[in-house]
């Protein structure tokens, strides 16, 4: 049987990834690989190039048979960066940062380096990520192949927009995309789960800050009403804005939440010993679960209890001065925290619905109550325009996100139920999220689908480029087979 | 790609005319399974087996003939089931033959015939499987047992062995496969209100072929490596499992 390789090697060498071996090239490691939510486990040969010559050249040896996907971080939440029985190229050693132009903010980075490097890197010269999602720990490569966004989105767009150039491996050949020179690829790329190619590199513009805080509203809101509501309104004063939502409460009380907006501290908003660390980066130290939850740690009534308390815990106040790591990444202070929904992981659900359909947020949280499924965590945004990309998931509207640890028979149904409704008024799913969705309901989510999958065919007419994502989704190559 | 609940996009059935396997079938391609297989001996009764499944909403239904009596062939239905559908993302081995101890246990032939159906072709079958499991990197294969072969029964005990084989075998193929992608599940139902137990004295905690089904679409989401149906046989049966010898032969049935 044909072993997915490119060395001549067996395929279960045990060797240290990415390490050369005497021949020069490095070898590849068989293993297990799943998404941030731990489900949907599947087994592929891993590749660390040292460099972009060698994403290429692993890129021209693979066929078409198995398929061959990116991998950075692994914080996709689905299947989007695993590739079963197939190439996994894992980003890891294109790390390099160049210095950032003092003038523009632009800097050349390697798509493995993480948005806390860069943010590390950025922070003491006074330079700021563009776009920031839930976690620091994400690779340049995956935040423009899931084209994500940020508590800024309604002011700044997703990632895609602050990158005016990459450099993007593919089957037939490494090519300088730029919005200029190849829209069509390039916003392709952005947001096309990295089924166009392997992004090596990019050229990103980050944002200037005279601090590392920011200066944030609180506002604890009775019903989902008022905090719809306080959301529109706040954004216009605001650069950065979210909702928590208490998914627990019922009634008169449904959709009660928290709404934080903020904006980066000025030099003379700070006062004594954060005036004189105006520019610390976050901290280091981070927290690790020890051990996986008991299957029933996480049920209707300890999420409940815990909504309450965050909820009570958290009053309405003006113009408090928080670090930025607090305020943008405050689930990267536990390092580990999705194994504590236990072996059978969870899924995060997040649609987008435009502006007019906000009764669907109230009706998927009323559905996920009614099919007895609890909410461990619940983000509400709105999003400004989208940007040009086929894939691209943001359009212009209300976005819920929610976290949902399987298990709950109800569960699979009631998201079935909810693609429908989201479907029906012109709303999608997040890929970088999704881990479920039908492939039918997929194409009436994305109707640009076609113009994408004619990119793929142009830079990939073989088809090697795949995923277990795109394989459950039939995107391109994956449709015929 | 099966997904976040374990759900295939592709399923092969071997045995696909069996009453469980085609309840199974219904309902995973209600829930979205789009591709199916059926393999079995009788192609009148696949035919029905494939009208249910595109009735349920299956998107492409195809069927293969076999017969589980030439265990040799095993490898040979399993590799033309994998090229004839691509990738496959679940595999049910529901082949069975129930012998009656009472007319049969006598008849070198007749056992012969039990153990190679219900225990010899789907461990070389299954085996097969593993290997295209581990060149896919992923897959699940589900295999009916019964609780039968949990404690043979004097009364029933030439097909309660061939499946206590079945059982232990793929048990341990799904450690075999750890780190590979690919996993088994095994299926422990009581006594089911089928056509293959037509005709003979129901059981207590009996159950239907829709239960079962029911039970392992379950078992898939939770990653289970055993599912009893009803699920309450799984105390039932580590009680009587404890009970000594002699006890266990005095009780009825």
């Amino acid at each position: 049987m044909p072993k997915p390789l490119l060395t001549d090697r067996p395929a279960a060498s045990k060797s240290t990834e990415g390490t050369p071996n005497k021949a020069g090239a490095p070898e590849s490691e068989d293993r297990m690989l799943f998404g941030w939510g731990r489900t949907a486990p599947s087994r592929a040969s891993v590749l660390a190039p040292e460099d972009p010559s060698g994403v290429s050249r692993a890129l021209s040896l693979v066929g078409s048979a198995r398929g061959v996907i990116a991998r950075g971080l692994g914080r996709s939440y689905g299947d989007a960066a695993q590739c079963a029985g197939g190439l996994v190229i894992d980003t890891r050693h294109l790390d390099t940062i160049g210095g950032i132009d003092p003038e523009t903010g632009d800097v050349e980075v390697g798509a493995g380096v993480s948005l806390d490097r860069l943010l590390r890197v950025g922070l003491p010269q006074g330079w700021f990520i563009p776009v920031s999602p839930g976690t620091r720990q994400v690779s340049i490569g995956g935040a423009i192949a899931a084209d994500v966004h940020g508590k800024n989105h309604h002011a700044d767009g997703s990632f895609g927009a602050h990158v005016s150039a990459l450099t993007l491996s593919t089957p037939s050949g490494a090519f300088e995309v730029s919005p200029d020179a190849d829209p069509d690829l390039f916003w392709s790329t952005a947001g096309g789960m990295g089924l166009t190619g392997v992004v090596t590199r990019a050229r990103v513009r980050m944002r200037r800050v005279e601090t590392s805080w920011m200066r944030v509203d609180t506002e604890r809101h009775g019903d989902i009403d008022s905090l719809m509501s306080a959301l529109e309104r706040v954004d216009a004063e605001h650069r950065y804005s979210v909702a928590w939502i208490d998914c627990s409460a019922r009634g008169r009380r449904l959709g009660r939440g928290l709404l934080d907006a903020g904006n980066h501290a000025t030099v003379s908003e700070l006062t004594g010993r954060r005036a004189r660390r105006r520019l610390d980066p976050p901290p280091e130290r981070t927290l690790r679960v020890p051990f996986p939850a008991p299957p029933l740690a996480i049920n209707p009534v300890t999420v409940a209890a815990f909504n309450e308390a965050w909820y009570l815990k958290s009053p309405s106040r003006r113009a408090q001065i928080r670090h930025l790591s607090g305020f943008f990444h405050p689930l990267d202070a536990l390092g580990n925290w999705n194994v504590v929904f236990g072996r059978r992981g969870f899924v995060q659900y997040q649609f987008v619905v435009g502006d007019e359909h906000r009764d669907v947020v109230v009706h998927s949280i009323e559905h996920l109550q009614r099919a007895r499924c609890p909410v461990t965590l619940a983000v509400l945004k709105r999003f400004g325009p989208g940007d040009p990309g086929p894939l691209s998931f943001p359009i212009p509207g209300w976005t819920l996100a929610l976290d949902l640890p399987v298990g709950p028979p109800g569960l699979r149904p009631a998201l079935q139920a909810l693609d429908r409704t989201v479907a029906n008024v012109g709303g999608r799913v997040y890929l970088a999220k999704d881990a479920r969705l039908d492939p039918e309901l997929f194409r009436t989510m994305y109707p640009r689908l076609d113009e994408f999958e004619a990119v793929c065919r142009r830079v990939d007419p073989r088809g090697a480029l795949g995923s277990d994502l795109s394989r459950r989704l039939q995107i391109g190559a994956e449709r015929a087979r | 790609m099966n997904d976040a609940f374990g759900r295939p996009a592709s399923v092969l059935v071997l045995g696909g005319t069996s009453d469980i396997a085609r309840a199974l079938v219904r309902q995973l391609t209600a829930g979205g399974t789009d591709k199916v297989l059926l393999a079995g001996r009788d192609q009148a009764r696949l035919d029905e087996a494939v009208d249910e499944a595109r009735a349920a909403g299956a998107g492409s239904v195809a069927t293969l003939l076999f017969d589980a009596r030439n265990v040799a062939g095993a490898p040979g239905v399993v590799d033309s089931a994998f090229a004839e559908a691509g990738r496959v993302d679940l595999v049910v081995v529901a082949v069975g033959l129930l012998v009656d101890n009472e007319t049969e246990e006598r008849d070198p032939a007749k056992v012969a015939e039990c153990v190679a159906v219900n225990f010899a072709w789907p461990a070389a079958a299954l085996t097969r499987v593993a290997e295209h499991f581990r060149t896919q990197g992923s897959g699940r294969a589900v295999v009916l047992s019964s609780v039968a072969g949990v404690r043979v029964r004097r009364a029933n005990y030439v097909y309660g062995s061939a499946k206590a084989g079945l059982d232990e075998f793929a048990r341990n193929l799904h450690q075999a496969l750890t780190g590979s992608g690919a996993g088994v599940t095994v299926v422990r139902p009581g006594f089911v209100h089928s056509k293959m137990t037509l005709g003979r004295p129901s059981a207590p905690m009996s159950t239907t072929p829709d239960a079962v089904a029911t039970d392992i679409v379950r078992g898939l989401e939770n990653g289970a490596e055993v599912v009893w149906s009803p699920g309450k046989l799984r105390a039932v049966f580590l009680a009587l499992q404890l009970l000594p010898e002699p006890l266990w032969r005095r009780l009825p049935g």
